[in-house]
């Protein structure tokens, strides 16, 4: 059947699968009313009450020493540099506490693949951490990390995570994810973690129990299908394991990356939005991201398929050292949620809302 | 359609029908914010097609000095105050020539009510970027300035019309309008031109065929219908005239104004001025998303809600720079072009009068 926009609205309104070609169909259509309503159409079908949610929580990035050297990375120092740091677990304790009081629930923490970071290093900073703040949620470590952690102490996969989640690991962020196509990561200079090994850490994690989100991070050197390959292969490992809570496409930031380049625009982030809420039909939540596109477009994101706000209270070196610059304070994110007409709710990792809210 | 309410104002809109108060007001209360972007569209595309105009353009300030306070102005200084600044008519020319080899076909001309200097300066300033560029369009003083120079030289609107178009004079913008309510005049623009005051030297520029810009400033402490009653009042005057060329909603930047307390107007609320203005003003030719004040990402999204000029390649341009705007001073033809283009857009180079001009000159600016 040709693809047209009639048939892409009735398979939307009788919640039929898209497939890649329609996909592409979507990712070439300049009409973008059009994308935002079938992307808010199927949004408001997941989340009929007009509610935007947003967590407190508090990056820190334990490590930026890494081996690896991704083309679009701001933050990495290489192995003796002398720049380097390694965070100690007392410092993160503090970082962990100020975080506490500020009504943060969670840490998210991500490092670099550090050689001399083993998995026992880990064991004792989560045991630390639940022994001194029992409350605090650990959503930590992207999968190169865990699978980096996994080949330097020599231990499989499953093994690793099986410690980790004892150790306290709660949850997973989806980074290091960015486009799963390896043609695209061997470009990036990112293919010490394969597509598939960083699916293979998502599906181990799942079948454990655990929560995951998944990241795509885009506007570089990939094309619309590397963009569609990547939201299908989610798509699939959704299929079998019904693990992640979330998708969030963010834009390459080139600033101060060896890549360099262009941002691209807030049209291509507004229709990648909109692309990812339509195809993804099983992912439950999609973030929209201001630290990346800002508080204007971010909040335009909650009408092109986004429902999350994401996290109000960042120490995002990663971003930062790439040239994004945006701070916004709780206040300030439940005051453009709510002009944007939608009621700002509190939640945690697995996107429930909280019920009261601390100020 | 996730708003019903909107119904009876899409069925006009689809019908071609004018839209009245109640309409307008329909569209501030109703989040539904992709319908009323979906009417805003269907309005341009009626309008302009697929065009979308841009300019390549210098904006000169010759005076920040000012003997009004309005509140939400960042811009203005006291004589003696840290970063007053008064250009010569030779520095204005040295602006000019600085760019002289850019194809620039708009010199944008706006400045305080400066006591300081003499009327003659006021027209010098024209002749003297008239003389440096015989061919570029000046749009230049707003409404606000006119009334200053008439009463500073006892002259009457007319006649400072007629030595500014003498001295080379094509366009005025449209700024100055903040918002038609004595309400927020009173609280905000005390000494500022009245808003009968505005519309009447407006109209007096189109008897004389002079082509103006208008606007309107949100995102203070205005009200929505003193909103739509602006826009209505503008419709008026353009069924009359038909002298302005273009609308251009201003969100006010609260930064460094003594209104810092108040919040800058969020993207939804952006989009939404653009969208309304744009089925308010049925008879305007163009609307503008002037992406030097909502950001580049911003104007950008805005030309699918209802705006089909995206202005120019500015460069120096204090007023929302000073008022803390972040966006960068400067983009080049290609970067505006590819901007338009990539929204599936037809990027048209015009000048201020909308004519279109450079289709393949030189890269020179880019
Ligand atoms: S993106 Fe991560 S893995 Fe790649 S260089 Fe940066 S810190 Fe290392
Ligand atoms: S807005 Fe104009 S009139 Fe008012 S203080 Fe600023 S420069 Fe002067």
């Amino acid at each position: 059947m040709k693809i047209n926009k009639s048939l892409i609205e009735y398979k939307v309104r009788e919640e039929r699968r898209l497939s890649f070609e329609e996909g592409l169909f979507l990712f070439q259509q300049p009409d973008l009313i059009w994308l935002g309503k079938l992307a808010d159409r199927v949004k408001r079908r997941i989340h009929p009450e007009p509610i935007a949610t947003y967590i407190i929580d508090r990056n820190i990035n334990y490590t930026n020493i890494c081996v690896a050297q991704c083309d679009f990375c701001a933050f990495y120092e290489k192995v003796g540099s002398g720049k380097g740091y390694v965070l100690k677990k007392e410092v993160i304790g503090q970082k962990i506490q100020e975080t506490l009081r500020l009504g943060g629930k969670q840490v998210l923490m991500q490092g670099g693949l550090n050689p001399a970071l083993k998995i026992d290093f880990y064991e004792d900073l989560f045991r630390y951490i639940k022994t001194n703040f029992p409350t605090v949620r650990i959503h930590s470590l992207s999968p190169p990390e865990i699978q980096y952690i996994s080949r330097i102490s020599r231990l499989s996969l499953k093994d690793t995570l099986i410690r980790l989640k004892a150790a306290g690991l709660d949850s997973i962020p989806g980074g290091g994810a960015e486009i799963l196509v390896d043609e695209v990561r061997q470009k990036l200079n990112a293919n010490k973690t394969t597509g598939d090994q960083w699916l293979e850490v998502m599906e181990t994690a799942h079948k454990m129990g655990m929560k995951t989100t998944a990241t795509m991070m885009f506007g570089h050197i990939e094309t619309y299908e590397h963009r569609l390959e990547h939201i299908l292969k989610i798509r699939d490992l959704q299929d079998h394991t019904m693990g992640f809570t979330a998708f969030i496409p963010w834009t390459f930031q080139p600033d101060n990356t060896s890549l360099g380049g262009e941002k691209t625009s807030a049209f291509d982030y507004l229709k990648t939005l909109a692309v990812s809420r339509l195809m993804l039909d099983n992912v439950p939540n999609i973030q929209v991201s201001w630290v990346t596109m800002g508080a204007k477009i971010a909040q335009m994101g909650l009408y092109f398929g986004g429902n999350d706000f994401g996290s109000v209270m960042i120490e995002e070196n990663v971003v930062a050292a790439a040239g994004a610059h945006f701070r916004m304070s709780q206040e300030e994110i439940e005051r453009i949620i709510r002009i944007a007409g939608f009621e700002p709710h509190q939640r945690d990792m697995e996107y429930k809302l909280l019920e009261h809210r601390e100020h | 359609m996730v708003d019903s309410a909107l119904q009876p104002v899409y069925d006009k809109v689809m019908a071609g029908e004018r839209l009245t108060f109640e309409d307008g007001m329909r569209l501030f209360e109703s989040n539904d914010i992709l319908t009323i972007g979906e009417m805003a569209h269907y309005v341009r595309l009626q309008k302009n097609g697929l065009k979308t105009y841009f300019t390549m353009n210098q904006h000169i300030n010759p005076t920040n000095i000012c003997r009004n306070e309005c509140l939400f102005c960042a811009f203005y200084r006291k004589e003696d105050q840290d970063g007053a600044y008064r250009m010569s008519p030779d520095a204005v020319r040295q602006k000019v020539l600085e760019r002289i080899n850019e194809p620039i076909t708009e010199i944008h001309i706006v400045g305080g009510l400066d006591d300081g200097l003499p009327y003659e300066y006021y027209i010098d300033v024209i002749r003297t970027v008239k003389e440096v560029r015989p061919k570029v369009n000046i749009k230049a003083y707003t409404a606000v300035e006119i009334a200053y120079l008439a009463e500073r030289s006892g002259k009457s609107w007319s006649e400072v019309l007629d030595d500014l178009i003498e001295a080379g004079l094509n366009a005025m913008p449209g700024g100055g309008a903040e918002v038609f309510s004595e309400r927020v005049k009173r609280k905000l623009f005390t000494d500022k031109l009245s808003s009968d005051d505005w519309i009447a030297i407006h109209k007096l520029a189109h008897s004389k065929g002079i082509r103006t810009n208008a606007t309107l400033l949100y995102g203070h402490i205005e009200k929505d219908e003193e909103k739509i009653e602006h826009l209505i009042r503008l419709r008026n005057l353009q069924d009359e005239t038909g002298g302005f060329l273009t609308f251009l909603p201003l969100a006010f930047h609260p930064e460094n104004t003594r209104l810092a307390r108040l919040s800058m107007a969020t993207g939804f609320e952006d989009l939404k001025h653009i969208a309304v203005s744009r089925l308010m003003l049925d008879n305007f030719e163009h609307i503008k998303a002037y992406w030097v004040m909502l950001g580049v990402d911003l104007a950008q999204i805005a030309l699918s809600f209802g705006a089909d000029d995206i202005d120019g390649s500015v460069v120096e341009e204090k007023i929302y720079h000073m008022a803390g705007s972040k966006s960068s001073q400067m983009m080049t033809r290609n970067q505006l072009k590819q901007l338009i283009q990539e929204c599936g857009f037809i990027p048209v180079e015009r000048d201020a009068l909308y004519h279109e001009v450079n289709s393949e000159v030189s890269e020179i600016a880019s």
